[in-house]
């Protein structure tokens, strides 16, 4: 197979769509979350997606497989809250490593299985604690977390991702850029320490969270290019917290600022009152090919809401357009 | 499809918002205010901990037009690491300051990488160099690298600084050649400073400094084109310290040349560029002689810019505020001074809404009430904190005193539709009294949550409490006291409620008042409703639920039943404690060993006066906990200036409080006042004193701890400090009063000024100037006048932790509760002539801010408290005082065995 840079200078690739959503359908009880070896775990830890990747990983294999199907060219690992911090919740810190490896090697095998060529993204989520903003509205300067505990983390994730094979490393999610930059961190950090290490492809992904057109944590889209931009990514993008419709100014202007691949992965439109996505695959679809025409975009795919159909619409959408030439950097 | 994009080589930093250094951009202004080695004023808040403060610098930087801000917080006597990563983490927290990229200057890189840590935007780091060799340089060029910050390097090697300008070219491009060839820098990325050094130093060598400089930047731009130059171009003027339009001038001249040169950015006070073509010619010409090393020969152009120098004065520049809230309609603006405690506008903007709403009393109750239940509510839920509240309340009464004509003129003409329907609570300290901050700020507080309030101020008699309750038909009635008479004032006030038949709530406060007290003594005394509140915030529910029709009968039930039950458990207790018979107690007394005792002697015998003692000396000896408190900010000092909760606040009402001290410092608004004396003494073996004040004997007496110790432990007086009669010693005692005057004109001032927050700030102030004047004369006593401590050395804190030798007690606190001692003491200093001291009905001091109390020496003595005594001693007591039973009865209730 040839790289994924060669690949990307001819046709527009497709991310995968949501786990989440998926894992839904199998309606696991308790008892399947938790599988033999945490019968006896001792908090509850039904809605753990990620740790289905060690005690149901068939039904992780499975998902990938139907998105494979539906024409994904790239599959995120099961791992959006495999780290230590995230993992806290169940107390299942001791974990994070051994959930990244088992994530990365549902994604191998799928892809084994499938028989299709395509590219692991390892999932690097955005933590439940951030480093820009405080818990505390009376005390601005409070942090609930450190810079140096962030990278403690998320460098092991990134150990456990590299260990079980993935091809890319994906910061996503991204609502406090200085998370994103603490996973920068620790991916540069990662191979100063283990040169020997194969290098991965970085693709970043952040996430507007409102029509303001800021991240969370206040920045402007431009801003938070530029201060991702040292991670000299594959491709840097949008996902998340906006439908299509919604994203597409967005992914407008980020499409003339990045000097790297775009990506884009929105939800299947805004919730509704129930919190249930109800855009319909060929409408997803049908925005992003209008992306695509425009030259907006390098790799599309779904987000929360989205399912293999999505996708297959998706893919059958775009698999004819252009990608968007990448601009051209001066150096002088 | 379009055409592909072209990204240009430009440095691109970020705050929230990007900032792309185009070649049109010309210059960048590095805001140079929030670092510690070149601001005073930010040192100080940052050493201060006044971080709040230290923000606002940081703010009218960004206002003021830097677009990078420059944070150094390199000071020996700082925590670098911990400073840095404060100030930024709060940076981040105000978009208006983040919205700008930050530079993070330090020469320790560990505060440099303390720094990258807290900012999502991309930096510059300021600065590396080659000082310390290659390897140093290209480790941290890795770790700014890692967190995607740009560089600035200075031009800097092993072998020191580069002052020629070869040595900076060089330098300069040995540095990129690594940064972009082993680490992988983007050139763009990298900033040269090529040193900025001063000049007009008087020795010819750093005449050419500024060319240097600026032939060096020329260079660097041609060698290495997409790389920037930067520089702090305070250094160039250093030698004019102290004359800022001299050095606005040169700092002008230098980067109008540095500029065209190439350099683009560089740290300034962004707030203070005069325009080049502004600068008075002569002045310029003068500058750039200087700046371009010409006509300088023996220093020829460094003269004559010296000999200007010398005739221009610095003119005051006016800052710009950020005013954009002005533009919002009169409701909004009325809103946003009361909940910002802003007076500025308050009447214009109140004549203009007053002119909008149909009668004058309609803005009161509608845009001035709405904006004080926005601060009432933010304040119930903890957002705001007393001060604050306070100075809102300023402002609300402003804004109704410019009302006020206006509504007499409408009552004229229409009676009818001008009554105020707010509660009215009617606010006393009662008889005998003059404490009264607690008080004031009740008052405030139910002021902001829209009742009237008709405070009667202090020493008010129970009369004309409850003649002036039903004559103005107030809604409930509040009594406040601080020393512990008041008490039973208050058991007074309650029991004429009842005997005159009324049926108003009455609530109890102030600061030796309890629950329990309440529930004891006053609650039985008056069945209509009696609370203890205990402090100003409570004040508003519990006036609120009395208020309410449909709370007020279930909340005075739920009240009265849980007072009767505190009654019910006291009475219960009441013998568990064990007492001594009084010659028991009197037997155990402090085992002290006069026969190998030496008493020390005071320099003189008889009193001496301090008629208008330093206010500036007595400020170093301020206790501030007790002040915060009086604020109803809990915590210890200087802790709670950066409590997580209240510091902010804390912080800010302690800047006030300094400010405020200066002005009664420097324009002496007040003058201490105070006596000590001495006078050889003894004890006569067991209660009392005998004082020989110029031969006439004074009996001074004591109580005693009465309760059953463990075994070893002793039953206390006083008198055990003093050498007994017996043992032949010529021992000393000693007294003091102080106390602060002057203070009524000020208030008055500010009352008229609807002033409640300086009001009770400059009370709360006065008070601690008298405790620290006690603190400060008690010192001075120990190491000079009695002298038995020559040698010590405590820091205030262990002077308010009382780690001294020898105490200073004062009758009618725990250790001589009788009050009535204060007759004595004041007799023995001179009376009120000599100590300016009024003692009231109740022995309350007035001035409020006044302190007294006794010397002893002794090394075993120590504070404590009497306790409790039983009939036995009362007796006795009374058989020594000589006075009416029934009077000294009321006098010591509060330490009678009940």
């Amino acid at each position: 197979m040839s790289t994924i840079r060669e690949q990307l200078g001819k046709r527009i690739l497709v991310i995968d769509g949501a786990m989440g959503t998926m894992i839904q359908r199998y309606k696991l009880a308790e008892a399947d979350y938790r599988g033999e070896r945490f019968k006896d775990w001792h908090t509850d830890v039904k809605g753990n997606n990620d740790l289905l990747s060690i005690t149901q990983p068939q039904i992780i294999i499975d998902i990938h497989k139907q998105y494979l199907a539906a024409g994904a060219d790239i599959i995120e690992t099961n791992t959006f809250s495999s780290t230590s911090i995230a993992m806290a919740d169940y107390d299942m810190q001791s974990l994070a490593y051994e959930l990244n490896v088992a994530a990365a090697e549902c994604a191998r095998e799928a892809i084994k299985q499938s028989g299709k060529p395509a590219w692991v993204a390892g999932a690097i989520g955005p933590l439940n604690k951030t480093l820009s903003l405080s818990p505390d509205v009376n005390n601005p300067g409070y942090r609930a977390v450190t810079f140096d505990q962030v990278v403690a983390a998320y460098y092991e994730q990134i150990r456990g991702l590299v260990d079980g094979g993935v091809d890319i490393l994906l910061i996503e999610t991204i609502f406090d850029t200085l998370n994103a930059k603490a996973a920068i961190f620790a991916i540069k950090k990662f191979y100063r320490e283990n040169p020997e290490a194969p290098q991965k492809e970085i693709m970043i992904s952040g996430t507007i969270t409102d029509a303001s057109g800021r991240t969370l944590s206040g920045q402007t889209l431009e801003a938070f290019y530029t201060s991702v931009a040292h991670a000299k990514p594959l491709s840097v993008g949008l996902n998340c917290a906006l439908g299509a419709s919604e994203m597409r100014p967005h992914i407008a202007e980020l499409s003339h600022i990045a000097s790297c691949y775009v990506s884009a992965y929105p939800n299947a439109g805004l919730p509704n009152a129930m919190g249930e996505y109800d855009e319909e695959p060929h409408q997803t679809a049908h925005f992003l090919e209008d992306w695509a025409k425009e030259g907006f975009v390098n790799i599309v795919g779904g987000c929360c809401g989205t399912t293999p159909d999505h996708i297959k619409h998706i893919a059958d959408a775009v698999k004819d357009i252009k990608p968007r030439e990448l601009p051209v950097v001066e150096l002088i | 499809m379009s055409e592909p994009v072209i990204i240009k080589p430009y440095l691109r930093l970020s705050g929230l918002e990007p900032l792309v250094v185009r070649p049109e951009t010309n210059f960048i202004n590095i805001g140079e205010r929030t670092n510690v080695t070149g601001s005073k004023k930010f040192a100080r808040l940052i050493k201060d901990n006044k971080y709040e403060e230290a923000l606002s610098v940081a703010r009218q930087q960004v206002e003021n037009g830097a677009q990078v801000l420059d944070i150094n917080m390199d000071d020996a006597l700082l925590d670098g690491v911990k400073a840095m990563t404060t100030f930024i983490n709060l940076v981040q927290s105000e978009p208006d300051i983040a919205k700008i990229p930050i530079m993070i200057d330090s020469s320790k890189f560990e505060i440099i990488e303390a720094g990258l840590k807290c900012v999502q935007g991309k930096c510059i780091v300021n600065s590396i160099s080659m000082k310390e060799g290659e390897e140093k340089f290209i480790q941290q060029a890795i770790i700014c690298q890692s967190y995607g910050a740009a560089v600035i390097v200075m031009a800097f090697d092993e072998k020191g600084q580069a002052d020629t300008k070869e040595r900076k070219i060089n330098i300069c491009h040995r540095a990129y050649k690594i940064l972009t060839e082993q680490v992988g820098y983007d050139p763009q990325d990298i900033i040269f400073d090529p040193n900025i050094f001063a000049i007009a130093t008087g020795l010819e060598e750093h005449n050419n400094y500024g060319v240097d400089f600026i032939e060096a930047t020329r260079e660097i731009k041609k060698l290495m084109p997409l790389c920037g130059v930067s520089g702090g171009v305070s250094n160039l003027s250093f030698s004019f310290r102290g004359n800022e339009p001299v050095r606005e001038a040169m700092h002008s001249v230098f980067l109008y040349y540095a500029i065209k040169a190439g350099m683009n950015m560089g740290i300034v006070n962004a707030g203070q560029l005069v325009v080049y073509d502004e600068i008075e010619p002569a002045l310029r010409d003068l500058c750039e002689d200087v700046i371009l090393n010409r006509n300088n020969d023996n220093n020829e152009a460094t003269e004559k810019l010296i000999a200007f120098a010398e005739t221009v004065k610095a003119k005051g520049k006016v800052e710009v505020k950020d005013e954009g809230w002005r533009k919002e309609s009169v409701e909004e603006r009325l809103k946003h001074s009361l909940v910002n405690g802003i007076t500025d506008y308050i009447d214009a903007d109140t004549e203009e809404a007053r002119l909008k709403y149909p009668k004058p009393l309609d803005v009161i109750e509608g845009p001035l009430m709405d904006g004080m239940s926005v601060v009432g509510d933010l304040f119930g839920a903890g957002k705001m904190f007393l001060p604050q509240v306070v100075k809102s309340a300023r402002v609300m009464k402003k804004s109704v005193a410019w009302l006020t004509p206006f509504i007499e003129e409408e009552k004229k003409n229409n009676p009818i539709s001008q009554e105020g329907n707010a509660p009215k609570i009617l606010l006393a300290t009662v008889k005998g009294d003059v404490h009264d901050i607690g008080k004031n700020i009740v008052g405030v507080v139910l002021g902001c949550n829209g009742y009237e309030i008709i405070d009667l101020g202090v020493m008010v008699p129970t009369d004309k409490i409850l003649d002036t309750a039903e004559k103005e038909n107030a809604d409930i009635i509040g009594v406040s006291g601080l020393i512990t008479p008041s008490l039973d004032e208050m058991v007074n006030v309650a029991h004429e409620m009842k005997r005159r038949g009324m049926n108003k709530p009455l609530l109890i406060g102030g600061a030796t008042t309890s629950r329990m007290h309440t529930a004891v003594k006053i609650a039985p005394q008056y069945d209509n409703g009696v609370v203890h509140v205990l402090d100003a915030s409570r004040s508003v529910t519990v006036a609120g639920s009395l208020l309410s029709a449909d709370q007020k009968a279930e909340f005075l039930n739920k009240t009265r039943e849980e007072y009767q039950k505190l009654k019910q458990d006291f009475e219960n207790k009441k013998p568990v404690k064990q007492y001594l018979s009084f010659p028991d107690a009197q037997a155990n007394k402090a085992a002290i060993d006069w026969e190998n005792y030496e008493a020390p002697a005071p320099n003189f015998t008889g009193t001496k006066i301090f008629n208008d003692y330093s206010l500036a000396e007595l400020r170093d000896y301020i206790d501030w906990k007790p002040f915060f408190i009086s604020w109803e900010l809990h915590g210890n000092f200087p802790a709670i200036l950066t409590d997580e909760k209240v510091g902010v606040e804390a912080t800010k009402l302690y800047n006030d409080a300094n400010k405020l001290l200066d002005n009664i410092i420097n324009e002496k608004w007040l003058t201490a006042q105070g006596a000590i004396g001495f006078w050889t003494a003894c004890s006569d073996g067991k209660d009392t004193i005998v004082v020989n004040n110029n031969g006439e004997a004074i009996y001074l007496e004591s109580l005693r701890q009465q309760i059953k110790k463990a075994p070893g432990q002793p039953n206390l007086s006083l008198t055990d400090f003093i050498a007994p009669q017996t043992t032949g010693i010529q021992d000393h005692i000693g007294a003091f009063s102080v106390t602060i005057k002057g203070i009524e004109p000020h208030l008055e001032r500010f009352i008229k000024d609807h002033d409640d927050y300086n009001k009770i700030m400059l009370q709360s102030l006065t008070d601690r100037l008298a405790e620290a004047f006690a603190e400060c004369l008690h010192e001075r006593v120990r190491k000079e006048f009695w002298g038995y401590v020559k040698d010590e050395h405590l820091s205030n804190e262990e002077l308010i932790k009382e780690k001294y030798q020898g105490i200073r007690p004062a009758p009618g606190y725990p250790a001589c509760p009788d009050h009535t001692e204060k007759y004595k003491l004041f007799a023995l200093l001179g009376g009120e002539e000599v100590t300016g001291i009024h003692l009231t009905e109740s022995l309350a001091m007035y001035p409020a801010a006044s302190v007294c109390g006794w010397y002893f020496s002794h090394l075993q003595s120590q504070y404590f408290g009497v306790g409790k005594i039983q009939p036995d001693q009362f007796e006795d007591y009374f058989q020594r005082k000589g006075m009416n039973w029934e009077e000294l009865e009321r006098w010591l209730r509060p330490v009678m065995e009940l």
